[in-house]
């Protein structure tokens, strides 16, 4: 197989002296989908946090496969560096531009993959222009494929909600990453609205070949698309394997589905 | 009329050069929610360093339109130069600080200026050369009107819209606006955020040297104090606008500007202020954040 897009050895995460994360190994192939599940407290959302650079770890090792195919450890690299080097996330609760325009917040999300500065803005010399012309025409391809190209001018916060789910995504894919985080992409989804997103995280790892990684509580959503489920309890990696092993695994079900059936 | 009129464009000059300092205390707001309280000060600097270009310039002999224009954007470059590092000294190092920390830096950065031009200049007011030309096709409405003050209106006009065009359609707009809204999630979309503020502050020192040299060259004098006063004024300009909003530093600085100038020439000059900042509490009452300012209910 491929080299790990993601390597994550021996994570840990203190806050004062309670441990978030205690030694989480986690690990993602090119074009794998994989979910992070367990009970809200679990550590999930610390875990996103490390790896995209909001918290720095306690201990531990995160790699990361840069657009070069070298592998890099990213501990302590800020955000934005994470986000040049291949990884885009999403939020729990969705957290766009909400007075900028559709389009305006995936050309945002372009950011890292154009090079003109402020010279250019001043200047605007013909590299600049062609510039800013691309990252139109390609924000409006994401855009189309996400089905959001009727909103294209329409201000973020005006969105119906499953649509601005679908922007933050959007906006996440503007950066080319070659791995997309997603945090509970479908919280706050009807049942038909969680089946489109299904069609669509699926429809994106076949278009961009790339791997996604998302928290989800929705087990039907997980079990459906997931090639490799991880399950964590309080700060550690309770199990992990495919969605029938994980369905299978007593632990998992003690722990997770046993006491917490509706979640 | 014509008193009124007279009065009406002394007071959008005025408010002109309001505009043009609040910008840059708004803008700073907006990103950082920080009141920059070395700004004024970088507008004294900007009209200093005009008055030294000048100088230098007629002892070379260019003539009047090539010195002020030189005088401007020397000033200009060299106040953004001033902005940017005093945000990278002053402000950075206590960007995770509790904010009233950057609130007394800012402060201490304000007397350090002033104190530095006072001993590295004067304390007294020195003369400042009119740089702005007299137009001849002024001369029917001079009564109303003076060429300075068309000349400041109608730079500061074009600087507004430059201004806004960036900000609404270049990239590096874009990410201002995104840090503005929403820094953290900016950053994950891989803006780097220590590059937009110091952009910002950039753009905002450039726009308050602009500021000075057009209204020094106005009024004719200059010393180390008047970035406290002007400071002072535009800043109360932008919270009557709505701190962080644009368009609202704008309007502030032009309601501030007419209302002193209207009790100036109405009233008497004693009262000046006492009608601009009665005007201040009148709207702060009734709009707390300000004329085009929105009250903040996001934040989870």
């Amino acid at each position: 197989m491929a080299e790990a897009i993601l390597e994550v050895r021996e994570l840990c995460k203190d806050f004062g002296g309670l441990r978030a994360l205690d030694h989480v190994d986690l690990e993602i192939y090119p074009e794998q989908i994989v979910a992070l599940i367990g009970p809200n407290g679990a550590g999930k959302t610390t875990f996103f946090n490390c790896v995209t650079g909001i918290y720095e770890p306690t201990e531990g090792d995160i790699f990361v496969l840069d657009r070069k195919g070298k592998k890099r450890r990213i501990n302590g690299y800020k955000p934005n560096k994470v986000t040049e080097l291949g990884l885009a996330r999403t939020f729990q609760n969705i957290r766009l531009f909400p007075n900028m325009t559709v389009l305006e917040n995936v050309m945002i999300g372009r950011h890292t993959r154009t090079k003109s500065w402020i010279f250019g803005a001043l200047f605007r010399d013909r590299r600049t222009k062609e510039e800013e012309k691309e990252t139109i025409e390609v924000s409006y391809e994401i855009l189309k494929k996400m089905r959001l190209e009727k909103f294209v001018n329409e201000l973020a916060s005006n969105l119906p909600y499953g649509a601005q789910r679908r922007l933050e995504i959007a906006r996440a894919l503007a950066s080319e990453p070659s791995l997309l985080l997603l945090d509970e992409p479908a919280a706050g989804m009807n049942p038909q609205e969680t089946k489109e997103l299904e069609g669509l995280i699926e429809q994106i790892r076949d278009q961009e070949k790339i791997a996604i990684l998302l928290i989800e509580h929705d087990m039907k959503l997980v079990m459906n698309i997931s090639d490799v489920v991880y399950v964590m309890e309080y700060g550690r990696l309770l199990a992990k394997g495919t969605p029938q092993e994980i369905k299978e695994d007593e632990r998992v079900i003690k722990a997770y589905l046993g006491e917490d059936h509706d979640a | 009329m014509d008193y009124f009129l007279e009065l009406f464009f002394g007071g959008l000059t005025r408010g002109s050069i309001y505009a043009l300092i609040a910008l840059g205390y708004t803008m700073v707001y907006g990103i950082i929610e920080l009141i920059n309280f070395a700004h004024g000060e970088i507008y004294m600097i900007g009209a200093f360093t005009a008055l030294i270009v000048a100088g230098v310039c007629s002892l070379l002999g260019l003539n009047l339109i090539s010195i002020l224009i030189l005088a401007i954007i020397i000033s200009m470059f060299y106040s953004a130069a001033y902005g940017y590092t005093v945000e990278k000294i002053a402000y950075k190092p206590l960007r995770n600080a509790p904010r009233l920390s950057p609130l007394i830096s800012a402060i201490g950065m304000s007397i350090f200026l002033q104190n530095y031009v006072l001993l590295a200049q004067t304390s007294d007011f020195v003369p400042f050369p009119s740089l702005i030309p007299e137009f001849e096709f002024m001369e029917p409405v001079a009564h109303i009107m003076g060429s300075s003050e068309l000349v400041i209106i109608v730079v500061t006009a074009i600087a507004m819209v430059i201004l806004s065009l960036f900000i609404k359609f270049t990239k590096i707009g874009k990410a201002m606006r995104a840090t503005a809204q929403d820094r953290k999630m900016a950053l994950l979309c891989g803006v780097n955020v220590d590059r937009v503020i110091s952009v910002t502050f950039i753009i905002g020192s450039a726009l308050a040297a602009l500021g000075g040299v057009l209204i020094a060259s106005h009024i004719g004098q200059i010393n180390f104090y008047i970035g406290f006063i002007a400071g002072i004024k535009a800043f109360t300009a932008a919270v009557l606008g709505g701190i962080g909003s644009i368009p609202g530093a704008v309007l502030g600085g032009l309601v501030l500007g007419w209302t002193e100038s209207f009790a100036t020439g109405y009233v008497s000059s004693d009262y000046e202020d006492v009608f601009a900042f009665c005007l201040l509490v009148i709207i702060l009452i009734f709009r707390p954040a300000g004329i085009l300012g929105r009250t903040n209910t996001q934040k989870v």
